[in-house]
C-alpha cells in the first residue's frame, strides 16, 4: 500500500514539473497533497493527514490559483515535447532535441546541477541507513523513559483529552503552537503590507 | 470580471456554505476527542468564504467578508491565545499553565476542567487567526486589478491553452 502511494507520488511530482500549463501543475500538486494525506493516515498520523488534506490539498491550491491569476498561467521558456510522445521519437530526433536543449542552457551549469543532485541524493540515501524503522520499539523516540512514553502514559490523566495530539499541541507544547499561530498571522500581515498597501499607494497616485 | 458560473453552481455553493461552516465548528469542538482542532477548523471555515467568492465572483464574495472585521480578527486570535497565557501568569502560574486557573489544592476533575477551558480558548484563538488570515490571503491575492489580472486577461490565455492542449493530444501530423 505504501509502495503504491509512493509510486503515485513520484508520478505526480514528475507530471507537475513537466506540465507546461501552470494551472495543471497546481491541480497536480493538489493531488500530490491528497496522496500525502493518505500516506500520513497510513502511518496513523490522523491529525497530520487531516491538516495536509485541508491545508495542502485545499486552501493552498486555491491560493496558488489566485497567485496564477496575477502572473499568468503559461510557463515561459523553451518548448518541450509532451511526455507521451517521447518514446515515439527516433534516436536521431532525441539527440537533436537534447542538443537543442543543451544549447539553450549553459552546458557546464547543467553538469554542475547533476553533480550536486547525485552527491546530495547519495548522502541522503546513505543517511537513511541509520534511520530506525517506523514504529520500531528501540528507536530513540519510543525507548523506555523517552518523552513519547511520558506523553502516552500521562497525557490522558494529566490533561484529559482523549486525543493525545491535542494535549501535546495545546498544553505541553502550548508555547510552540502560539508561535505557529503568530506565523500564520505574519503571513496575512505580509500580504496586507505588500499587496494592499501597494494598491492604496497606486490609488493615491492616480487621484493626485 | 469573467461571467459568474451557472445558476446550479451558485445555488449549490450557497446551500453548502452553512454546512461547511458547521463542519468547521465540529472539527474545532472535537479536536480533543479526535483529529482536528483550531487550525484545521479555521482552514475549513475560511474555505466556505472562498467557495462563495468562486461561485459569485470576487465582489459578491467580498460583501460577505467585511474587510475591517477580518483585519481585526486575525490579531484578535493571537491576542486571545497570548491573553490566556498572561491570565495564567496573573493568577500565579506559569505562562499558559491552565492548572493555575483553579489553584494548587483543586481536585483532579477540576484540574481537567481548567485544562479543558484553556485548550478550548487557545483553539478558538488559533481558529480566529487562521480563518481571518486565510480569507485575507485569498481575497488580497485574487483581487481583480484595474488591469484585470484575475478576470479579463485570463480569457484569451484560456483559449490559447485549449488550442495547445488539443494540438498536443491529437498528434497533429505536421508537428
Amino acid at each position: 500500500m505504501e509502495v503504491l502511494i509512493l509510486a503515485i507520488l513520484v508520478g505526480l511530482a514528475v507530471a507537475a514539473v513537466r506540465a507546461r500549463d501552470l494551472m495543471a501543475s497546481v491541480a497536480i500538486l493538489g493531488g500530490y497533497s491528497l496522496m500525502m494525506a493518505l500516506l500520513w493516515c497510513q502511518m496513523n498520523a490522523l491529525d497530520v493527514g487531516f491538516t495536509e488534506a485541508a491545508v495542502g490539498a485545499g486552501i493552498s491550491t486555491v491560493l496558488m490559483l489566485a497567485a496564477l491569476g496575477r502572473i499568468g498561467r503559461r510557463e515561459v521558456g523553451p518548448t518541450r515535447a509532451p511526455l507521451l510522445r517521447l518514446p515515439l521519437l527516433t534516436m536521431q530526433q532525441r539527440l537533436r532535441r537534447a542538443r537543442h536543449l543543451s544549447r539553450q542552457h549553459h552546458r557546464s551549469s547543467a553538469w554542475g546541477a547533476i553533480l550536486v543532485c547525485v552527491l546530495v541524493g547519495g548522502a541522503l540515501l546513505y543517511g537513511t541507513r541509520d534511520i530506525p524503522q517506523v514504529g520500531a520499539s528501540d528507536s530513540p523516540a519510543n525507548r523506555a523513559g523517552s518523552l513519547a512514553e511520558y506523553y502516552v502514559t500521562k497525557a490522558p490523566e494529566e490533561v484529559g483529552p482523549a486525543n493525545m495530539v491535542t494535549s501535546v499541541l495545546g498544553d505541553y507544547r502550548g508555547y510552540d503552537t502560539m508561535g505557529e499561530t503568530v506565523v500564520i498571522f505574519t503571513a496575512a500581515l505580509c500580504v496586507l503590507m505588500l499587496l494592499r498597501q501597494a494598491r492604496v499607494r497606486r490609488g493615491d497616485e492616480r487621484d493626485a | 470580471m469573467r461571467e459568474t458560473p451557472s445558476l446550479i453552481v451558485r445555488y449549490v455553493a450557497r446551500r453548502a456554505v452553512p454546512f461547511i461552516q458547521l463542519y468547521a465548528l465540529y472539527v474545532l469542538g472535537h479536536g480533543e476527542d479526535g483529529p482536528g482542532g483550531g487550525f484545521q477548523g479555521g482552514v475549513i471555515f475560511a474555505s466556505s468564504f472562498v467557495l462563495l467568492a468562486l461561485a459569485y465572483g470576487w465582489g459578491q464574495g467580498r460583501k460577505h467578508v467585511p474587510e475591517k472585521l477580518f483585519d481585526l480578527l486575525a490579531p484578535a486570535g493571537c491576542l486571545l491565545y497570548a491573553g490566556i497565557g498572561f491570565v495564567a501568569l496573573l493568577v500565579g502560574g506559569a505562562f499558559l499553565q491552565y492548572e493555575a486557573f483553579v489553584g494548587e489544592g483543586a481536585d483532579h476533575a477540576t484540574k481537567h476542567h481548567a485544562h479543558h477551558f484553556g485548550l478550548i480558548g487557545i483553539e478558538l484563538g488559533v481558529m480566529l487567526t487562521v480563518t481571518a488570515s486565510m480569507v485575507i490571503l485569498f481575497f488580497e491575492m485574487s483581487r481583480p486589478d484595474e488591469e484585470g489580472a484575475f478576470g479579463d486577461g485570463a480569457s484569451q490565455e484560456d483559449v490559447e491553452a485549449l488550442h495547445d492542449g488539443s494540438a498536443a493530444t491529437e498528434e497533429a501530423p505536421d508537428a
